[in-house]
């Protein structure tokens, strides 16, 4: 009797961690929609709210890199520049062919996502071969690439289909009805703006969903157990290529769908440095370090916050990115250091035997 | 016929032969000691065993299977487990999910099931606690169950990675050291259940020590290995008594 009781206990302990996830991000979205339609949020706010959602499904999405999977990955923009070039394509091309903005946007989601996991297979066959420090430099190179490639690809349609080429506008010899729709570095113009904040907020919470239960699952303990301890996971007939391989390509088919929502959100779409280069990877591992390795609810919690503070501190001018790095080392001091985590436990600790003695 | 059969297995680590021409007969249900000085090469014979390795000469034959050269994964599917002499746990994992990894290839369900949470996900997860909860119970670990494998204290690790290798269900379980740390009331109660684990799991045990007491307690034959080659073989209290063996482990 007693044996099973301790039994659902456990069970309900991830489940209240789940719920307490779930929670936060509905609840997030219940204010912030309330606050919208009361008209406190300035339209500057207003465009922050689908990046904010598309950060935190970024963040979500490498914590299972680098927190489930125990790999450093640097290349994670890459893979959000797949899904967001690939849906766009889609979208501009069938404009005319699925007239339902609603259900185009679906299927533009789900091919975001599903070229973004090929890609994330023909990366992850070679580089998952690397650990460690080798194999955050050859993702970080991965990334750099399929940014550059995406910069010379020019894709066309006119009457005749699609036309393709890596060389220039010209060689597509499209005919004269011939519409370009993606234009080499000057990228895709006229992508339908599908992104809305619900939608942001409900492939969060898919997100969260694939990967909190993946997790907690047969598969989720052989991703972990490879994290841990290698040699004894194929001790005991882990198949860690599959497994590595399998993190690796849900965390960066998740990123493509951020990507999904980046495109969506945004009538033009280049490929820079500024948004899916190194500096964007490094800024997704900067919410995931900061929210904790492996924590999901403080990675997605990470992410809101850096994401927001640019913007709230707008009013200190010149000051304010000085201020940002500020901000940013304290909460790593914080989070990190061990007297700290120490003073924490002990004062959480304290109340709550102080709570249980009342 | 004899569950583990090695004939002449050899290997060489640049100029340095670790192994050369070993060849043990291990019976089904036999409790078998490998013991021999520090660097006598117990551990790369294991390491051959299970596929860390591969052998430059000599056959490995598991119940009859040859598994020469084979990967570690497919040698723990085809019926050898082990434990290691540096404890390799899962530490941020549960106890509970230790041993449940281990039960990974015995009950299966698919990624996707597992994400989905379609029934077979409750039904095969709970057939899963309670097959670890059964053998956490053997050892005496069932009421830490829900700790970290890294903050259970050293003995119970110890225990945790031979419950985790049993949980693959394997023909033969190999240990290494398992008694290394320990002090004597902890090595008379790992005795107990190394026998224990033999007579209710129909085991067959291979193990290193260097414990003499353990050895010569629980061990039914031995083979000595000096400098990557077998000393002698055979009853345990005829080779512990050979002036050989003495020599080996005390000089001249």
């Amino acid at each position: 009797m007693d044996k099973s009781n301790k039994t659902n206990f456990r069970l309900s302990k991830t489940l209240k961690s789940n719920i307490i996830t779930y929670g936060l991000v509905i609840v997030a979205f219940i204010i912030v929609q309330m606050l919208v339609n009361a008209g406190q949020v300035s339209s500057l706010m207003k465009g922050l709210l689908v990046p904010l959602c598309i950060y935190t499904i970024l963040a979500i999405s490498l914590n299972l890199t680098v927190g489930i999977l125990g790999e450093l990955s640097l290349g994670h923009a890459g893979f959000m520049c797949v899904g967001a070039f690939s849906s766009a394509i889609f979208s501009i091309s069938m404009l005319e062919t699925i007239p339902n903005a609603g259900f185009r946007f679906f299927l533009a989601i789900l091919i975001g996502a599903a070229s973004a996991a090929v890609a994330g297979i023909i990366v992850g066959i070679p580089v998952l071969r690397l650990r460690g420090d080798y194999l955050a430099i050859v993702t970080l190179a991965f990334g750099e690439i399929i940014k550059n490639v995406v910069n010379v690809i020019f894709i066309g349609k006119d009457s005749n289909g699609l036309h393709f080429s890596m060389k220039n506008a010209m060689a597509l010899n499209m005919e004269k009805d011939g519409k370009m729709i993606l234009n080499g570095a000057q990228g895709i113009t006229g992508t339908p703006k599908n992104a809305t904040f619900l939608i942001g907020v409900l492939l969060i919470l898919v997100t969260l969903f694939i990967v909190l239960n993946l997790i907690h699952s047969r598969s989720g303990r052989a991703i972990m157990s490879v994290r841990d301890n290698r040699i004894a996971a194929e001790s005991i007939g882990i198949n860690i290529t599959k497994y590595k391989l399998m993190a690796f390509t849900i965390s960066a088919s998740l990123a493509g769908v951020a990507g999904v929502l980046y495109s969506h959100n945004l009538s033009s779409l280049t490929a820079t440095q500024k948004n899916f280069g190194y500096n964007q990877s490094i800024m997704i591992l900067v919410f995931v370090v900061l929210g904790g390795i492996g924590n999901i609810r403080g990675s997605m919690i990470a992410a809101v916050i850096l994401t927001l503070l640019p913007e709230l501190l707008r009013g200190l001018n010149t000051y304010r990115m000085l201020i940002y790095a500020i901000i940013l080392i304290f909460m790593m001091i914080f989070n990190w250091s061990p007297k700290l985590i120490d003073l924490r436990k002990r004062i959480f600790h304290k109340s709550r035997t102080e709570r249980e003695r009342v | 016929m004899a569950l583990l059969e090695i004939k002449n297995l050899g290997i060489s680590f640049g100029g340095l032969r670790a192994v050369d021409n070993f060849s043990i007969t291990i019976e089904k249900g036999q409790l078998y000691g490998l013991i021999g000085p520090n660097g006598a090469g117990k551990t790369t014979i294991f390491n051959l065993l299970t596929g860390v390795y591969k052998p430059n000469a000599g056959t490995i034959l598991l119940d009859g299977e040859n598994i020469t050269g084979k990967k570690t994964m497919e040698i723990n599917n085809a019926g050898i487990a082990r434990t290691f002499q540096n404890i390799r746990l899962f530490k941020e994992l549960t106890v509970l999910d230790n041993v449940k990894t281990g039960l990974h290839n015995r009950h299966s369900y698919s990624t996707l099931t597992g994400i989905l949470r379609l029934p077979k996900y409750y039904k095969v997860e709970k057939e899963m606690d309670e097959k670890a909860i059964e053998l956490l119970k053997v050892f005496d670990l069932d009421q830490e169950k829900d700790i970290l494998a890294s903050n259970l204290p050293y003995g119970k690790q110890r225990k945790l990675e031979i419950a985790r290798a049993l949980a693959t269900g394997p023909k033969l379980l190999l240990l290494d050291e398992p008694a290394a740390g320990m002090n004597p009331n902890e090595t008379k109660e790992l005795m107990d259940t190394i026998r224990f684990v033999r007579d209710n799991f129909d085991m067959t045990i291979l193990l290193i020590e260097h414990d003499m007491k353990l050895v010569s307690g629980i061990c039914e034959k031995l083979t000595v290995l000096n400098f990557g080659q077998v000393l002698i073989q055979g009853g345990t209290a005829d080779v512990l008594n050979d002036p050989e063996v003495i020599k080996a482990y005390l000089g001249e």
